[in-house]
This record gives C-alpha cells, sequence and structure tokens, in this order.
C-alpha cells in the first residue's frame, strides 16, 4: 500500500531519509492537529458512491442548476463529505478571524484599497506596464479570452514550445485555454494535485481553491487508475497523492515553458504576486526557461505595502491558515530565463461600468463564500455549470452570458452569509437580489419566477402587509395538508421538510415583551 | 487601435464617478509579542515546518550534519555547510531534479506567519528550493520581524527579481482534506536558528556575493 520514496541505495540506507509520515502522523505533532493548507480540521470519511456529474451544457440555453444540485443530493457520501469539508473550512475561517483584533479593520481596508484602485484602474494599469518594462517583463493586453489564447500561443510558438506546466488559474478557466492548446497541439500539464485531478478526468474546477472537493477519494482512485496507472482497489489519499507527484515530475523537468496566474498585481513595483500550498506555481515559473502569467486587469493594487493586508486575508479566509505555504513575487525575470505577462480585460472595463455589480471586480478569489453558502455546499460547484460557482458565481456569471446563467443568481437563499465572510466586503447577496431584477427586466427570467418575484417584491415594500402574509403563512402551514405544501410548484419543498410555523410570529413576539416603547 | 489603448479607453469610458480616497496602511505593531523567536518558531510550528533545536555547546550545526548524513545528494548555497553538488556549477534547473537536501539561509523571516524569505540571492539557483525533497534554512535570530506589514517594508521585495515566502513544507489535503506534505515541491522544512557569520568558516556575505544575478541585477542586493 505504501508507495512513499523509501527506495534503498546499495548500502541499504534510506534514498530520502525521512519518510512521508503516514495520514493521522501528518496531521498531528505533540498530540495537537496541524492546522495549515486546506488541511479538514477533522478526519472526514466516506463510502465508496458513484460521483454525480455536473450539470448538463446544452450550449447557449439558460444551465438548469436545481437539475444538476437534485443529482448531487441524490448522492449523499458526496454531499455528506462536501458540506462537512466546505463548513469545516469556514469554522476554521472563524477561528482564525478570532485571533485577529484588526480583522474587521483589515476588510476595511482590502475594500476601500482596492476600490480606490478601481476607480483609477486606467492609471495603476499604465503605472505597472512601465515599471514592469522596466524590470525586463514582457508585457502584452488582451481584451478577450481568444485573443488571450492567441497570445499565449504566438510566445510559445516563438520559442518552439511544445509542452507547457502550469499552475491552476481561473482566468485560464475563462477563456478556455485547455481546450484552445489541445486544438494547436500543445500539451499543458496542470501541476496542483486538485486541478491535475479534474484535469485528468476531464472536468471543470468546482471550486476556486480546492478544485476537487467535490470528489471523494475513490473518485480519485479510479481517476488515476484510468489515466496513471495506479491500482483501482487503491484510495489511500497518500498513496494518491505521492503516485501524482511521481508522474507529474517528469513532466515538469521536460516541459518547455511555465505558467501562472497571479493574485495581485502591485503598480508601484511592477510585480505580481502567487499564492499556492503545493508550490507548484514557483515550480511552473522556476524551472523552464519561459514563465507566461495570465492576469486579470482587476488585480491591481497600488503599493507593495498594500499586499501585507491582502496576504493575511487571503488565506484565512479561504482556508483558515495563517498564509499559504508560498506567497511568491516575481518582479522580473530570473537570470537567463524570459518573463512574459498578459492583462486581460475579458469583460472586466465593461463590468466596471455596472452601477450596480462593479463591486464584485473587488473579488480576491478565496472562495469563502462558496464555503459558507448553503446552496453551494449542498449542490456541489458544478452544478452552476459556469467557470464560477457559488455566491460569486452567481453576480459574475451573468455578466458573461445574461441568457445561459439567467438561472444562477435564484440559486442562493438570499441569507447575507456570503457578504458577511467576504474578505473585500463586496455586497454579495445584494448584488444577487438585483441580479434577479435585472434578468426579469432583461427578460431572461421565466413566468413563473417573474410573477413570484414580483409578489415577493410587494410585499417586501410594504412592512404591514409582509408581516400578515408571515402570519397568514403560519397559519397555513399548520394547517394546510401536506399535498398542498409537498408539490412540484414549490421548490422549497422538495427533498425537505418545511419547518414548523412557529405559534407566534417574530414581530408579534417582539411587540408583546420588547418593543411597547419603540413602536 | 490596439488592444492595449481599446482596454484602457473602454475602462476610462467605464470608470465609477465616485470618490474613493487611498487609505494609510498600519503597521498594527502596538502589541508585539515577548519573544519574536519563540512567536516565530510557534508559527512555523503550526505551518508544518520544523525548528531545530540547537545543541547547549559544541558544534551549532549539529542537527543539521545529522539530518543529511545519510542523504545522497546534498546541494548547499550557504559558507556554512558544504554539500556534494556545486550550486555554482549548476547550468540549468534541471540537474537539481535528484537534490535530497537543499540548504540556504533565508533573508529573514516573519513571527506572524512563520514563514521564511527566500530571494533569488538566497537560492543561488530559484528551483533549489522547490526541486528538493527536503529544505533546510538557516536563519539568523536577528532578522525576524513581527508581522506581515514590516515584512512588506524590507528591501528584498522591493528590488529584487524573485523572492519567496516558504511557510512550512509544500502542503496540499486536495483530497478529502487529508494533509499531505510534499505535494509537488519540499517534503519538509527544517530551520535552525544560527548567526550570520557565527560559524567557523568565513561568510563571505551569502547574499551580496554572487556575480551572476548581481551582474545581470545591480539593483537586486536589497541591504538590511
Amino acid at each position: 500500500m505504501s508507495t512513499h520514496p523509501e527506495q534503498s541505495n546499495d548500502d541499504g540506507s534510506k534514498l530520502h531519509p525521512e519518510p512521508v509520515a503516514h495520514d493521522d502522523d501528518a496531521m498531528l505533532r505533540d498530540g495537537r492537529r496541524l492546522d495549515h493548507a486546506e488541511a479538514a480540521s477533522k478526519p472526514l470519511r466516506s463510502r465508496p458512491e458513484e460521483q454525480p456529474r455536473g450539470a448538463k451544457i446544452r450550449g447557449n440555453r439558460p444551465v438548469d442548476q436545481v437539475e444538476a444540485a437534485a443529482r448531487f443530493i441524490a448522492a449523499p457520501e458526496h454531499e455528506k463529505m462536501h458540506d462537512e469539508r466546505l463548513w469545516d473550512l469556514r469554522q476554521k475561517r472563524d477561528q482564525e478571524m478570532h485571533g485577529i483584533p484588526e480583522w474587521e479593520e483589515l476588510r476595511t481596508l482590502a475594500s476601500a484599497i482596492k476600490e480606490h484602485t478601481l476607480t483609477h484602474l486606467d492609471e495603476y494599469l499604465e503605472q505597472f506596464e512601465a515599471n514592469a518594462r522596466s524590470n525586463g517583463i514582457h508585457v502584452h493586453w488582451a481584451r478577450d479570452a481568444a485573443e488571450h489564447n492567441r497570445i499565449v500561443h504566438g510566445i510559445l510558438s516563438d520559442h518552439g514550445a511544445k509542452s507547457l506546466i502550469k499552475s491552476k488559474s481561473m482566468l485560464t478557466e475563462e477563456c478556455g485555454f485547455r481546450p484552445y492548446m489541445a486544438s494547436v497541439g500543445i500539451e499543458v500539464i496542470e501541476t496542483d494535485l486538485g486541478e491535475r485531478i479534474q484535469q485528468l478526468d476531464n472536468e471543470n474546477p468546482s471550486h476556486v481553491v480546492v478544485p476537487a472537493v467535490h470528489k471523494l477519494r475513490t473518485d480519485v482512485a479510479e481517476v488515476f487508475a484510468r489515466t496513471l496507472g495506479t491500482d483501482p482497489g487503491n484510495s489511500d489519499v497518500h498513496y494518491l497523492a505521492e503516485a501524482q507527484r511521481e508522474a507529474n515530475r517528469p513532466l515538469i523537468l521536460a516541459a518547455d515553458a511555465g505558467m501562472t496566474g497571479a493574485n495581485f498585481v502591485v503598480a508601484e513595483t511592477g510585480s505580481f504576486v502567487v499564492c499556492t500550498n503545493e508550490g507548484n506555481a514557483d515550480l511552473s515559473a522556476n524551472v523552464p526557461k519561459l514563465h507566461i502569467a495570465s492576469i486579470g486587469i482587476e488585480k491591481l493594487i497600488p503599493r507593495l505595502g498594500d499586499l501585507a493586508v491582502f496576504i493575511r486575508l487571503l488565506s484565512r479566509s479561504a482556508l483558515g491558515s495563517p498564509i499559504t505555504q508560498y506567497t511568491s513575487h516575481f518582479r522580473g525575470p530570473r537570470a537567463g530565463g524570459e518573463l512574459h505577462v498578459v492583462l486581460v480585460d475579458n469583460g472586466r472595463s465593461e463590468r466596471l461600468g455596472m452601477a450596480e455589480f462593479w463591486t464584485s471586480l473587488k473579488c480576491i478569489r478565496c472562495g469563502a463564500c462558496m464555503n459558507t453558502c448553503p446552496v453551494y455546499r449542498r449542490s456541489g460547484g458544478l452544478s452552476y455549470g459556469a467557470t464560477y460557482s457559488g455566491p460569486i458565481g452567481l453576480i459574475i456569471d451573468p455578466t458573461f452570458n445574461a441568457r445561459k446563467y439567467s438561472n444562477l443568481p435564484f440559486a442562493s437563499t438570499l441569507n447575507g452569509s456570503c457578504s458577511n465572510v467576504c474578505p473585500v466586503k463586496i455586497n454579495i447577496h445584494e448584488q444577487i437580489y438585483a441580479w434577479r431584477r435585472e434578468l426579469v427586466n432583461q427578460h431572461e427570467v421565466p413566468l413563473a419566477k417573474k410573477i413570484a418575484m414580483k409578489a415577493a417584491g410587494a410585499l417586501l415594500s410594504r412592512p404591514a402587509a409582509y408581516r400578515a402574509a408571515i402570519a397568514a403563512a403560519h397559519v397555513a402551514l399548520a394547517h394546510l395538508p401536506r399535498f398542498v405544501i409537498y408539490n412540484r410548484l414549490n421548490a422549497w419543498g422538495k427533498h425537505r421538510e418545511v419547518p414548523h410555523p412557529p405559534k407566534q410570529t417574530f414581530h408579534s413576539w417582539y411587540k408583546a415583551n420588547r418593543g411597547g416603547n419603540h413602536e | 487601435m490596439s488592444s492595449r489603448d481599446d482596454i484602457l479607453a473602454s475602462i476610462r469610458a467605464n470608470l465609477p464617478r465616485v470618490d474613493r480616497p487611498l487609505p494609510s496602511v498600519p503597521l498594527f505593531d502596538d502589541d508585539p509579542p515577548a519573544s519574536l523567536l519563540s512567536a516565530f518558531k510557534d508559527s512555523l510550528h503550526r505551518m508544518g515546518g520544523v525548528f531545530l533545536d540547537p545543541p547547549h555547546s559544541g558544534d551549532v550545526l549539529a542537527p543539521v550534519r545529522e539530518k543529511i548524513a545519510a542523504a545522497k545528494v546534498v546541494c548547499s548555497s550557504v559558507p556554512e555547510i558544504t554539500g556534494n553538488r556545486d550550486i555554482a556549477a549548476i547550468s540549468r534547473p534541471q540537474e537539481l531534479a535528484d537534490v535530497d537536501f537543499a540548504i540556504v539561509r533565508a533573508s529573514f523571516a516573519v513571527a506572524e506567519t512563520g514563514s521564511v524569505l527566500l530571494s533569488e540571492a538566497d537560492l543561488k539557483v530559484n528551483a533549489l528550493a522547490y526541486l528538493a525533497q527536503h529544505l533546510i534554512v538557516l536563519l539568523d535570530p536577528a532578522d525576524i520581524v513581527v508581522n506581515l506589514h514590516h515584512a512588506y517594508r524590507r528591501p528584498e521585495l522591493r528590488n529584487g527579481h524573485y523572492a519567496c515566502f516558504h511557510s512550512g513544507p509544500s502542503a496540499t489535503a486536495d483530497i478529502e482534506g487529508v494533509l499531505i506534505h510534499g505535494a509537488q515541491g519540499v517534503r519538509s522544512l527544517s530551520v535552525l536558528a544560527i548567526a550570520r557569520g557565527a560559524n567557523p568558516l568565513p561568510d563571505t556575505g551569502s547574499r551580496h556575493h554572487d556575480q551572476r544575478f548581481g551582474a545581470a541585477h545591480p539593483h537586486s542586493e536589497g541591504g538590511v
């Protein structure tokens, strides 16, 4: 079972004297659980079960998120693991937050720095470009995904490069980069474990930080058995991770070029920063001679000192870890190497002009909103059928295609938890609601949803009517026969019991007990 | 119009007409830990790194020598330890693929996060810290800053072409949250506290004498 690299030398000594610690040893030290990278704070266990697949994509037709989510929920092992794993990340994030007295101040600063940068984005991009060029970086600009792919292909062709190792980048997912590269005969090798699993399974990442979080270890064992030739009956996580490391290593050493994304771009120094836990961005950037970085134009921040705010927030929000294992700063090519940056718009400048939605560009892709979202945790990222899933996806995806992603803003309870955990204070749930209105106005929403929204809007705008409706609903819920509550018209009654109505509404309780003097 | 001009024009046409001043960022250092070294040690430990306790007397490098005793290939970029793979003779990063132990000195460390900063000048060949199976880092206890706000005031991040905070070893938990060390990069990271120039060998200035990088990038040598 163990494939740890404990090959013996001729003299009997170990080649690598510190063998990989086994499961619990790696998790525990001095009897205390280690708490870094994306590790779970408690052991999670699953039983084998066939993996539910994501949303069915039918051209430009609206993605049916509910249908795909229903299939995910119908796979209880997957649903349970996914839910527990992401809620654990959310709880670890909370612990980190409580350990930093200035947490709220950092969020306020991060939001203010991003809003300032976005409202001066042209100036900061020009500043970055000038500084990066003087450091020896080649700077390219791409209006859209197609131009990005053409530019990268051009750089690779100029160098006669046929293979590319890359670290995880949501932007390249957005650009359909891997399919494009396959079409021009360039081999792309993902070097992040989760992203590599997804690449080998020909599936999109389901989460911006943990791309294969929707898979069980048995799913990974099946993928690796099929693609890497591992033992199909062995789903030991150390075995699988080690098999992938050993399979990727020769590809990394032989690659003609390396690619990374960027988490942050600093205008005043002309540098960019990549955060990983595996060190795979540093391998991709530092082993081949040629390094290409694909960067969305919204990643800019003005000063080096601003980085501290974002680095302190990013991994704590994402994984409940104080920092990623690797925080890599690139300011110029290494000796004998070549460094290219491709700045990509792909709809971002247009989004900047959307009065209600431009602040979604503040997003630093930590995934905290996904981890906390009850809909996301129980439906899996692939049910959204889009590059970005979860709450942030609901407000970004429609900017790419309002028709195809017209259902997504409805995959939310509007509970506001996403906005509360967002490290850059994006009002995510308010934007989700605003998108519903926007899509109704654009006629991208079917009639049943429109009527429900219109009725809800009328109710919510009149407090007295809302209170009367709630009281009436409680009475109705308590007395209506089951078939009236649990039918196909009430999506809230599917797969769940509608909660027992309280004997009294909150408002009437408040009025009777506390509110006497304040009405 | 070029794509560059197109994009900038589109941004200018769409800029939100709101006033958002750039805030100044405090250093958040009002309440520093009593000992930066022990705070660093705790944070490093939490990130999966190993702090090597120096012996009470005798050879301060003994814990390092012990670790590398059974290793086949050792590559050192520090004068304190001589390996059997000469970093100065490396012409391609791929030549480091079989290194068991790499030994380097950190520019500085961060108590808050248990991070050590390794710059291009510290590494000599950047890939050394990622292709090796295990990494040992020498750290001068005088080179520890309290938090990331102080870290970003350091010259290495302003002037060098490459610098990376290492906070523990390569790690992943991409499969069911199970923690794995050595996902792609080093399987372990150990830190030994030892002052610069405190060794029996003369320290020729590990960060400042490298001709290849020094010559190519005259501004890359951040003074401390």
